[in-house]
């Protein structure tokens, strides 16, 4: 089975932010940025469909020029190769606008199955796996949370609200976004690491790609939410906390 | 400005967001002198569709085919582009739910528009919507704004609005079936049989009063503390990522960005810090009360009222102040 998976690189979770003047985005120079967790989960499954059905993996990933960490930490987790959808500022894309990228990127690759995580870290936009199903022209399922290859078809359990499930069954090829948490993610082997240097990550400029640049939305500014909360703080021993809260629960708040 | 609301139900039952978005439709529609369709999507609906009708709104339009008897992101995309074309709304609503984001971004690339998703709010500034959405896990807000023409297409995350500001019309309004054309061989999707993992699988969105735990709570011995107090709170048990990772509570409990978003009118944190992760899944809850030993834990950001302390001492007194007779 020759699969691709998307993953990108995100500012890390504990990197302190701060947002351009201009409010287009943040500021990159000084923060440092890993691999958006939820694609983990989606390189991971694609690994493990690997080692049952054998195949191919290929990492993709769009970005500026620090984006190819990201594929190499792929490669040293076992990825056979990386695609890298060069772009400075593909921050200024919108969903559809990246999703339509990646899909002129991976399209001649015949990929029997694709997958993504969940949603990014930073954008969080969580519609790139459907949107790249749709413009490929295949069938999709999101939110998987297992998948089981049938003869050219997939049965698929899909994780719904309030714990819910559903199977679900998807001819082949086809897009799949990973809901996070569905296994436990590998490390890097030191071997593997080793492996990756001599993997091959081709580089495509995405203006290269034609892609028309008609956003649909555009993102005027980025700013840190106003606190529109004042906590009130309640002192005092245990007992006397607890009655005052309950009072304040009961009558101020009126939640009880 | 003429909008379309799509609510979602599952086998005859509202999913309850689908009111927050239609509280969202009515704001909007008050600023922009607008009306509102909504939309009923399904098979043997009919009853929902006149309960919707029962709000104000201008128009309900049943969506009903065989083929959308059980849900497929290929059914409802091609089924609701039809509608969209034919009612040819400015703006299309929906909540953000599991199955919205499963189809909405297909529904709108198929229709070459855009999606802006998950907003938890909007503002109406010269004449111009801004949706409000955000980003790197809800540390920043995003002012986002349609570019191209009409239809836009936008999803309310859950507590963004509040489904009981929904407003019921002085009368009736019109239930209009509005056809639409499915082929079987359209739709690549088999769903087969829903199921529930937990024999007692408890639904955290609809619970009035939430008491959620994290890592200050220590060990799963001292779990049942916290479900006597959400017993006599009338409430359920709920939890961080963490606890629900060592197999303290199930998975079903979790709250935040990898388990399930609520919005209860009381959410009691006890020893949460309060991480982004966790905060994504409950800051829209009316009233947070947070009990944490650390008084820089950022759940105190958005806490209404805060104990700095033990809640091993705290709680029990909580407890033993709700069992005293009022």
């Amino acid at each position: 089975m020759k699969i691709g998976v998307c993953v990108k690189q995100v500012p890390a979770k504990d990197a302190p932010l701060a947002i351009v003047q201009d409010g287009g985005w943040i500021r990159e120079s000084d923060i440092s940025f890993e691999t958006n967790e939820p694609d983990s989960f989606a390189l991971e499954e694609a690994l493990r469909l690997k080692e049952r059905h054998g195949g191919e993996v290929v990492a993709i990933s769009m970005g500026p020029e620090r984006t190819k960490q990201t594929i190499k930490e792929a490669l040293a987790k076992g990825a056979d190769r990386g695609i890298h959808v060069s772009d400075a500022e593909f921050y200024k894309l919108d969903p559809l606008g990246a999703a339509r990228s990646l899909a002129a990127a991976v399209e001649k690759e015949n990929f029997d199955l694709i997958l993504t995580g969940l949603q990014s870290d930073d954008q969080g936009f969580g519609q790139t796996g459907v949107l790249l199903a749709e413009l490929l022209g295949r069938p999709h399922a999101t939110i998987i949370m297992a998948i089981e290859v049938l003869d050219g078809r997939m049965k698929l359990k899909r994780e719904l609200e309030s714990g819910w499930f559903q199977w679900v069954e998807l001819p082949l090829p086809a897009v799949l976004s990973i809901q996070s948490g569905i296994n436990k993610v590998r490390y890097a082997t030191l071997k593997g690491i080793m492996a990756a240097k001599k993997k091959e990550i081709a580089t495509i400029d995405r203006k290269s790609l034609g892609v028309p640049d008609t956003p649909t939305q555009r993102v005027e500014r980025i700013y840190v939410p106003q606190k529109t909360k004042k906590t009130e703080f309640i002192t005092g021993q245990p007992k006397e906390i607890a009655a005052k809260l309950i009072e304040k629960l009961r009558h101020e708040a009126r939640v009880l | 400005m003429k909008i379309l609301v799509i609510t979602e139900q599952r086998e005859d039952k509202w999913n309850n967001v689908s009111f927050e978005t239609l509280a969202a439709a009515q704001q909007i529609a008050a600023q922009t002198n607008g009306t509102i369709s909504g939309a009923v999507v399904g098979k043997g609906v009919a009853s929902l569709a006149e309960q919707l009708a029962a709000f104000q709104l201008n128009e309900v339009l049943l969506v009903e085919h065989d083929l959308l008897d059980k849900y497929t992101p290929d059914g409802f995309s091609i089924a609701l582009h039809q509608v969209i074309e034919n009612a040819k709304p400015d703006l299309v609503l929906l909540p953000h739910t599991y199955q919205v984001r499963d189809f909405a971004p297909k529904l709108a690339a198929s229709m070459t528009k855009g999606l802006i998703g998950d907003c938890i709010g909007y503002r109406h500034e010269n004449g111009k919507l801004i949706f409000v959405r955000q980003m790197f896990q809800g540390r920043t807000n995003a002012d986002v704004l349609f570019t191209g023409e009409p239809p836009w297409i936008a999803t309310f995350q859950a507590g963004a609005f509040r489904a009981d500001l929904a407003a019921k019309g002085a009368s009736k309004a019109p239930v209009r079936p509005a056809s639409v054309e499915l082929k079987p061989e359209q739709i690549r999707t088999k769903p087969l049989e829903l199921f529930r993992e937990a024999k007692q699988a408890v639904d955290l969105t609809q619970a009035p009063i939430l008491v959620s735990v994290g890592r200050g709570i220590k060990g799963p011995e001292n779990i049942p503390v916290a479900e006597k107090l959400a017993k006599l709170l009338g409430g359920e048990v709920s939890a961080s990522r963490p606890i629900c990772d060592e197999g303290w509570l199930p998975m079903d409990r979790q709250i935040g960005s990898s388990g399930q978003t609520v919005a209860p009118k009381l959410y009691f944190a006890l020893g949460i810090s309060g991480a982004i992760q966790h905060v994504v899944g409950m800051k829209g809850s009316r009233t947070i009360a947070a009990i944490n030993k650390d008084q820089n834990a950022p759940i105190f950001e958005i806490a209404d009222y805060g104990v700095v302390g033990d809640l091993f001492e705290i709680v029990p007194a909580l407890i033993e102040e709700l069992e005293k007779p009022r």
